[in-house]
């Protein structure tokens, strides 16, 4: 539900450019299939047993100790969700 | 055999001698007429087209493209080597393929999956090997130049029964590799001067998250680049048994480290007579160094987090480009002032950028405007555009007489 919530708020256009720098600039360490490089693996079949929330978490303040930079600076909380949601139907 | 029959099959033996022979001779004219021209590999080069799987054969004396040579699977993260003679250029990809390209014939000669995930490669100082850097599984693989058959495999087995993410695989004097293990804060020597029986000398406890390695151009540094510390470890491989020293411990004292969206890379350190000019990580800073005694020279403030710093051929000026979000800008400096003189912004996504040989342009690629933007280094002024499909890598053939290239 909260998903499909973010879904409608976050706008056709905007979503085209999210999913361009999730796929290219996220894919410059994870990898532009998500199959993984210096950061791990990010497609759906990986994804699903990893709760949203920490998703959200990680995307948004990163993982300190690692390369994993916080990204709340450029996308707000219903984009992360989106991405989250994209990222673990594989549809991203 | 009757006559009836001869004719029919070589009908022109009865056309007197002076035609026959012209019609010899517009046959052989037509044959040569399909063969490629022959021409160099010198001013020759490959653009990654890193989104799908292809690569552009250009030419840096005319500007132009050759051939599109398709099929090469996942290049994000390519990178490229060529052999001796700078007709094949070995790529490898993300998706641990390792492609021989002919430049001369346009296309691929042969093509391997060697691994799951792979991150770079290097060749051997007489171009007889091939080395792959392997993040899954961590590794290294050599294979023969020609027939890219599997000569050692070499896992990152760290201490603690880990494998290992390997990184910065370069090649060194003696037919050895040098290469880091991120996981395994190490490095190590591979010497494959006996193919049959490689030797390997492991340097451990080097520092935390060695995430990129180079090797000065002369073939005696390697010097690995720490994510997880401020500093860098270098082994001298002239004095090995000295083992590896930390140097520029604590470059970013003072300054609070920033998110770093895309690592830097070492590979084409700009080295200029006794300085050199690389990248801070977690700072918006090109770091000078005195290689003499290996001490922090100056902070130049940059546009951004640094991401290749590279020198002209004549190292008069460094040219820098940066991560995300600041990738739509380019950064000159003056090597004698050590000052920022110019500052460029070719359009969003510049990814790498590649020197002539004798450094009278600069390749540019432009990602998101699928564009290679060529600028006279002289004048900075754009020369010429070529389109490109999401051009990453820019990699020409004098890399092939390059140690660490």
């Amino acid at each position: 539900m909260i998903a499909n919530a973010a879904l409608a708020e976050v706008t056709a256009q905007r979503r085209d450019s999210i999913a361009y720098t999730v796929q290219q600039d996220c894919g410059s360490c994870h990898g532009l299939t998500f199959a993984g490089g210096l950061g791990p693996d990010l497609q759906a079949e990986r994804l699903q047993s990893i709760p949203d929330d920490y998703l959200i978490q990680v995307i948004k303040h990163g993982i300190p100790g690692t390369p994993m930079p916080p990204w709340q600076r450029f996308f707000n909380d219903e984009e992360i969700q989106w991405i989250v949601t994209q990222l673990k139907r594989g549809s991203l | 055999m009757d006559r009836d029959t001869t004719e029919a099959r070589f009908p022109m033996m009865r056309l007197p001698m002076k035609q026959a022979l012209f019609t010899v001779l517009a046959l052989l004219i037509s044959a040569c007429a399909q063969q490629p021209p022959v021409m160099g590999s010198g001013d020759l080069g490959v653009v990654i087209e890193r989104a799908s799987g292809s690569l552009q054969i250009i030419n840096t004396s005319d500007h132009s493209s050759l051939a599109r040579v398709t099929g090469l699977g996942d290049l994000s993260h390519a990178s490229v080597v060529y052999s001796r003679d700078a007709r094949f250029a070995y790529v490898f990809g993300r998706d641990g393929g390792l492609t021989k390209v002919d430049l001369l014939k346009q296309r691929i000669d042969q093509r391997i999956i060697q691994a799951g995930n792979s991150i770079g490669g290097a060749i051997s100082q007489d171009g007889s090997m091939i080395a792959v850097s392997n993040y899954e599984p961590g590794g290294i693989k050599v294979f023969a130049a020609d027939s890219l058959q599997l000569i050692a495999d070499i896992p990152a087995l760290t201490s603690t029964g880990h494998y290992s993410k390997t990184v910065g695989l370069v090649d060194a004097p003696g037919n050895r590799f040098v290469f880091s293990l991120y996981e395994g804060d190490a490095i190590w020597v591979l010497d494959m001067s006996t193919p049959a029986n490689p030797q390997l000398q492991k340097f451990n406890g080097v520092g935390k998250g060695p995430y990129d390695g180079l090797i000065t151009p002369d073939g005696r540094f390697y010097i690995a680049g720490l994510f997880g510390e401020d500093g860098m470890a270098m082994l001298d491989l002239w004095h090995p048994q000295q083992g590896v020293q930390r140097i520029l411990d604590g470059y970013g004292k003072g300054s609070e480290k920033l998110p770093v969206y895309k690592m830097p890379h070492l590979e084409g350190w700009a080295i200029s007579g006794q300085q050199a000019f690389f990248p801070a990580i977690g700072r918006h800073q090109v770091l000078k160094m005195n290689m003499a005694d290996w001490q922090l020279g100056q902070r130049i403030t940059a546009h951004g987090q640094p991401v290749f710093v590279m020198s002209q051929p004549d190292h008069r000026r460094i040219w820098v480009n940066f991560a995300f979000p600041d990738n739509d800008t380019l950064q000159v400096i003056d090597v004698e002032t050590a000052r920022v003189i110019h500052q460029l912004t070719p359009g969003k996504g510049v990814l790498h950028m590649e020197f002539t040989p004798r450094g009278e342009q600069i390749w540019i690629s432009v990602r998101d405007e699928n564009r290679v933007d060529i600028y006279d280094t002289r004048t900075l002024q754009r020369i010429a555009t070529l389109p490109a499909q999401a051009p990453s890598g820019i990699f020409f053939t004098h890399r092939a007489h390059q140690t660490g290239l």
